[in-house]
């Protein structure tokens, strides 16, 4: 079936539109109008492309994971190395899209909300790049889990400003960054790190990472001669999972699988696992799945790993829930940890704490799966970022 | 002059109070803030009232229990303010019935612009309340007539493009001349209210005098925050009140 969303409204099914303040509407007109324009510009997409494949590194590699293969016994498992982009993960291909676009909308300040700091890091990167003055807004909380990424803003010249509202993660730098665009709404564009926002930013940000897909289904070809039969991916507001699942959306046969953190447990009140436990609502200017109180008041999500740990979604992963296209499963943070161990010590890969999560589902999938078939996992970040969190995790000796 | 306050702050039984209280001292129109955990649109006094208000235990139902203590001996009208989440959590159909039959008059939802109005203008037609929308320093022309064609009650006009917080007189009044003047050509049909750092009536003499009203909310919520809970702190207040309107006599 021919797949269309979103609509011109920014309605994927009925998630997503345009919740915002009517300050913001203009520049959100400015922006559709700004990115429509740039994805007909040749000149655009040449820069655009060039970059990724100059600076980001892209195309990224497909492994063949042959260690982790034998380990199940099953389906054949490749991993698509978004760890292998500059600066770690796949938030640099949206962070240089976004960058690129406020250039020539003649914006000359950055601002970005981050919570794992990877995109705080891509952003402040791509200022770096071409000389823009740059503001991170990142909750306490997540300053401290995620210190290197902290350090390594600074070193790029961007100002880091730490949050202290409400549970210190990404939804309440989420809500600075908002605030900071309401009052500087002219100088200043907000680079959204992930598929959440009001519309255009959900499509526009899914339309900056689906080279990630786009690699994935040539690079399996040419390896297997077919398409995948599993595709896996960690769900944080969504934007890994939506780049390397878009391409395959309209190839049915290809199964699509969502991972949430469910932190302590989805059936605890220490989870992020939004899809699973949430209800339809309204935050940060689109309709999606919230965890929120009876009352609509939103609820402090809880995860392991800081890019996690939002009780939102994106709007497109709600509707793609709805029409089961994708199916979405919650993942403990003691799960996703034996995941970093396993994929270390089996593949010579140490993931991000985010991606680990997809890594986990791999002990509920791969008996399910047979010999013949190919699952493909989103290895969306290098874990250096968490290193001190894995290990007090494992007890300072991760053995 | 509209005068905006959370509802269960500073507590959940002093709100009554408070709207009561204002009205004698010079309001015309309340607004009642429904509190919201992630209020994007607001700074940070606001930010404080809804916190304190939502661990005061402020529910939706206390709200309307509230309007309708007002209503037993005021019919100062009341425009319920806040985020469409807990509106929309609430049921779209049930919030506009009970905010009726409350005795409410009518509903600002800042994050429901136009784009986004008909997730609840039915409704509230239905209901008989009135939809306020808001019109700010960079809206159009075009855009002004449209928010104009679609409100009734009164079209809000956000004085400066920022989050809402007490301003120093001169940073508002410095940058709201041209846009006054583009409210006046553009809105027509419906009263015009200006808001958003506004603390004084030096402030609201100077801004508002070719409008219909003023809006005063984090200013007084400033003041509360001040007083609260000394003796003798609502008198503080409503002095306080008394001052935006009239002025020190
Ligand atoms: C490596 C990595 N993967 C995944 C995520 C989650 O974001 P998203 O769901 O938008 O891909 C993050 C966010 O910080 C990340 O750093």
């Amino acid at each position: 079936m021919k797949y269309t969303a979103p609509n011109k409204k920014g309605y994927f099914g009925k998630y997503g539109g345009k919740f915002v303040p009517e300050i913001l509407i203009p520049a959100l007109e400015e922006l559709e109008e700004a990115y429509a324009e740039s994805e007909k510009d040749p000149l655009f997409q040449k820069e655009y492309h060039d970059l990724l494949r100059e600076y980001v590194g892209r195309p990224t590699k497909l492994t063949y994971a042959n260690r982790l293969t034998e380990h199940y016994g099953r389906a054949k498992i490749y991993f698509k190395r978004e760890d292998l982009c500059h600066t770690g993960a796949h938030k640099i291909n949206n962070a240089i899209g976004q960058l690129l676009l406020a250039r020539n909308m003649g914006k000359s300040r950055i601002i970005a909300e981050t919570g794992a700091g990877q995109h705080g890091v891509a952003t402040a990167t791509a200022c770096a790049k071409f000389g823009f003055e740059c503001v991170i807004y990142m909750g306490a909380e997540d300053m401290e889990r995620q210190k290197l990424n902290v350090d390594r803003m600074r070193l790029l010249g961007a100002e880091v400003r730490s949050v202290e509202s409400g549970s210190q993660t990404l939804k309440d730098a989420t809500n600075e960054a908002i605030r900071d665009w309401v009052t500087n709404v002219e100088n200043t564009f907000y680079i959204i790190g992930s598929v959440v926002g009001p519309h255009p930013y959900p499509m526009m940000t899914r339309n900056f990472h689906r080279v990630i897909g786009e690699e994935t289904k040539d690079q399996i070809k040419h390896e297997e001669g077919k398409l995948p039969d599993y595709l896996i991916a960690c769900v944080g507001g969504g934007s890994n999972a939506i780049g390397f699942f878009y391409p395959f959306i309209e190839d049915e046969n290809v199964k699509m699988i969502g991972i949430e953190a469910a932190g302590l447990g989805a059936d605890t009140d220490q989870t992020a696992a939004t899809l699973t436990i949430g209800t339809p609502g309204i935050l940060h200017g689109s309709m999606s799945y919230l965890l929120h109180d009876q009352e609509g008041q939103i609820q402090l999500a809880h995860s392991i790993s800081a890019g996690l740990d939002y009780p939102g979604i994106g709007p497109e992963h709600a509707y793609l829930n709805d029409t089961k296209r994708v199916h979405y499963y919650g993942i403990t943070d003691r799960q996703a940890m034996d995941a970093v161990k396993l994929i270390s010590e089996k593949e010579g890969i140490i993931p991000a704490i985010e991606t680990a999560h997809a890594f986990a589902y791999l002990e509920t999938l791969m008996p399910l799966t047979q010999r013949d078939e190919v699952v493909v996992v989103n290895c969306s970040g290098r874990g250096d970022k968490d290193m001190g969190t894995i290990s007090e995790w494992f007890g300072k000796v991760p053995s | 002059m509209s005068l905006f306050i959370t509802a269960g702050y500073p507590d959940l039984d002093s709100t009554v109070d408070l709207i009561l209280g204002f009205e004698k001292n010079g309001a015309d129109i309340i607004e009642l803030g429904m509190p919201f955990s992630d209020p994007l649109a607001d700074g940070p006094t606001i930010q404080y009232a809804s916190n304190v208000a939502i661990s005061n235990g402020i529910t939706m139902k206390k709200i309307f229990d509230m309007v309708k203590e007002v209503r037993k001996s005021s019919e100062i009208p009341i425009i319920l303010m806040g985020y469409i989440n807990p509106v929309f959590r609430y049921g779209v159909e049930k919030f506009c019935s009970d905010a009726e039959e409350s005795g409410v008059d009518g509903l600002i939802i800042p994050d429901a612009p136009l784009e986004e109005s008909s997730i609840i203008s039915d409704a509230a037609a239905k209901h008989g309340l009135e939809m306020i929308y808001l019109v700010a320093p960079n809206s159009t022309d075009v855009r002004m007539r449209s928010v104009d064609e679609k409100s009734s009650g009164f079209v809000y006009c956000v004085s400066v493009t920022g989050v809402t917080g007490a301003r120093s007189g001169d940073e508002v009044a410095r940058s709201v001349q041209k846009f006054i003047e583009r409210v006046k050509t553009n809105v027509t049909r419906n009263p015009k209210l200006v808001g958003f750092g506004i603390k004084s009536h030096e402030d609201a003499s100077l801004i508002a005098r070719d409008l219909d009203g003023f809006i005063v909310g984090s200013a007084l919520i400033d003041t509360v925050r001040k007083s609260y809970p000394n003796k003798g702190w609502k008198e503080s207040v409503f002095q306080f009140v008394k001052e935006l309107k009239y002025g020190n006599i």
